[in-house]
């Protein structure tokens, strides 16, 4: 199995555990990743507010990339903001006489954009691609004893959902359950985890990043798919328990790393230690539930 | 009686402006009103999103601009999605937030910051550069605002979530695409 690899810029600075877990996972899964060379950032929330064309250039300069060296491979990301991004770009090219004007603009790059890379999400590949038996397999340490509140947040299924429910989605039930964790359902699995609004407008921000919070309080950690949601999710518990005016604290990682613990990996690879909110009661769950096993 | 709206003669430029292609769409929404019921952030818009389709269905730009309810969207997509027209929503509001930076309306100081911050790191670097984007936000928004990153800032650099890079000046990593894109779109 070989996708070609698009990390996208978030995993190069503030989700830098996010790919390092990613790589060490796939690795021990026997998946094969080609980095995307020369890369650009995908242009995120912001390319198409400064000019529709633009927010279709950016996404297609890096599809086009992936073109050249594509061999019928899928572009996989990591990230759900570039994922709609290049899914939007996929469905615009779909139109001639859009996809000349990308065209147009990508002259002065020397490239060309044909609509044909298929670009996948992790979450879509951990779940559809790789054998669930394979992932069981793997399994050295089992999260037995650790009840984890998965999180999808958005645009990993909305509005592009070609593999999942856009409002109940389902995908990590599975793959969490082959880990050995408890899974706690809630409401908030695919609502919305405030985006840049905490920056912009961080009263509303927050309160829809508590709303996702409040609602997996009861589990020990939640497992995320996407950097900007675990920017807002785990680096913010001190302002959002400010504003509900009560303590709102529960470690947010992201799911590789859980299956990389998981899988028993070593843990400066899946740096653990980089989160916000320290994951330390998550390893101590794990760890006495070793403990408890093998003193049985 | 009543004065009477007379649909045929309405303006529908803005609604074509917003919706390319698909403006017929748009004139389909029946203000059922699922958009501001799915919508995680209308309890703090001015203008609920129903009554902002309408407006737009009436050609009032105006009222639009002023209005601060596109710069409270966060793309989350449920009102897209969940639209009994099919009505590309979304999509639209971003086109709504384009036509308010081109004719430097933006009602909200923050978020125009934001845009430009973001906007300039991406043509210059050709890759988000966390820290650079925001000294640069928090400096054109509100200085003050980087207090409210006293406790955190120094948390996100001793995780190494933000690193330290020199800003570089002169030409920029993607400016020729972005001019090509300006020139494309008759903005130059
Ligand atoms: S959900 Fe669609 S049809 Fe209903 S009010 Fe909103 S825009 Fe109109
Ligand atoms: S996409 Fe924007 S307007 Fe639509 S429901 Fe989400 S936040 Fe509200």
């Amino acid at each position: 199995m070989k996708y070609t690899f698009y990390p996208g810029c978030s995993q190069e600075g503030t989700a830098l555990e996010y790919l390092h877990s990613t790589l060490a996972v796939l690795e021990a899964l026997g998946v094969e990743l080609e980095e995307l060379e020369d890369w650009t950032c995908c242009g995120a929330s912001v390319a198409a507010v400064m000019s529709d064309l633009l927010g279709a250039v950016m996404p297609a300069r890096n599809l086009a990339l992936a073109e050249q060296i594509a061999d019928g491979r899928d572009l996989l990301t990591v990230c759900s903001a570039c994922y709609t991004n290049f899914c939007r770009t996929v469905e615009a090219a779909a139109d001639p006489k859009r996809l000349q004007t990308i065209n147009q603009a990508l002259e002065v790059e020397g490239l060309t954009y044909h609509g044909t890379i298929r670009p996948r999400h992790l979450m879509d590949v951990l779940a559809n691609d790789i054998e669930l038996e394979a992932i069981k397999e793997k399994v050295q340490r089992p999260l037995e004893g650790l009840t984890v509140a998965p999180y999808y947040g958005c645009q990993t299924v909305r509005p592009f959902s070609p593999f999942d429910d856009d409002q109940r989605p389902t995908s990590m039930i599975a793959l969490l359950e082959a880990l050995g964790a408890t899974v706690h359902r809630h409401a908030r699995e695919a609502s919305c985890c405030g985006t840049s609004l905490v920056m912009t407008k961080q009263k509303v921000g927050l309160s829809m990043a508590g709303a996702v919070l409040e609602a997996a309080l009861p589990a020990d950690c939640i497992a995320v798919v996407c950097p900007m949601c675990h920017v807002n999710l785990d680096s913010y518990q001190d302002k959002v328990s400010g504003a509900l005016g009560k303590p709102v604290r529960i470690p947010v990682l992201f799911l590789p790393q859980l299956m990389g613990l998981a899988f028993g990996l070593p843990e400066e690879k899946l740096g653990l230690r980089r989160l916000v909110t320290p994951a330390r009661p998550v390893l101590e769950k794990i760890h006495n539930a070793h403990h408890a096993t093998r003193d049985t | 009686m009543a004065d009477v709206l007379d649909l045929t003669t309405l303006d529908r430029s803005l609604a074509q402006q917003v919706t390319p292609g698909r403006w017929e769409e748009m004139l389909s929404c029946i203000q059922c009103g699922t958009c501001s019921a799915s919508c995680p952030a209308a309890h703090a818009m001015d203008v609920s999103p129903r009554r902002m389709w309408r407006m737009v269905n009436l050609g009032l730009v105006d009222e639009i601009m002023h209005s601060k309810t596109m710069w409270l969207c966060s793309l989350c997509y449920q009102c897209q999605v969940r639209c009994p027209r099919g009505i590309p929503l979304t999509e639209t509001i971003t086109r709504l937030k384009e036509m308010a930076m081109e004719r430097g309306l933006v009602r909200s100081r923050a978020s125009a910051a934001f845009y430009r911050s973001f906007a300039y790191v991406m043509r210059h670097y050709g890759r988000m550069r966390e820290m650079e984007f925001m000294m640069r936000f928090i400096l054109s928004s509100n200085p003050l605002g980087a207090l409210g990153y006293i406790k955190l800032g120094p948390i996100l650099f001793l995780r190494g979530k933000v690193k330290l890079e020199l800003p570089t000046f002169g030409k920029g990593r993607l400016d020729r695409l972005f001019e090509r894109v300006a020139e494309l779109e008759g903005r130059k």
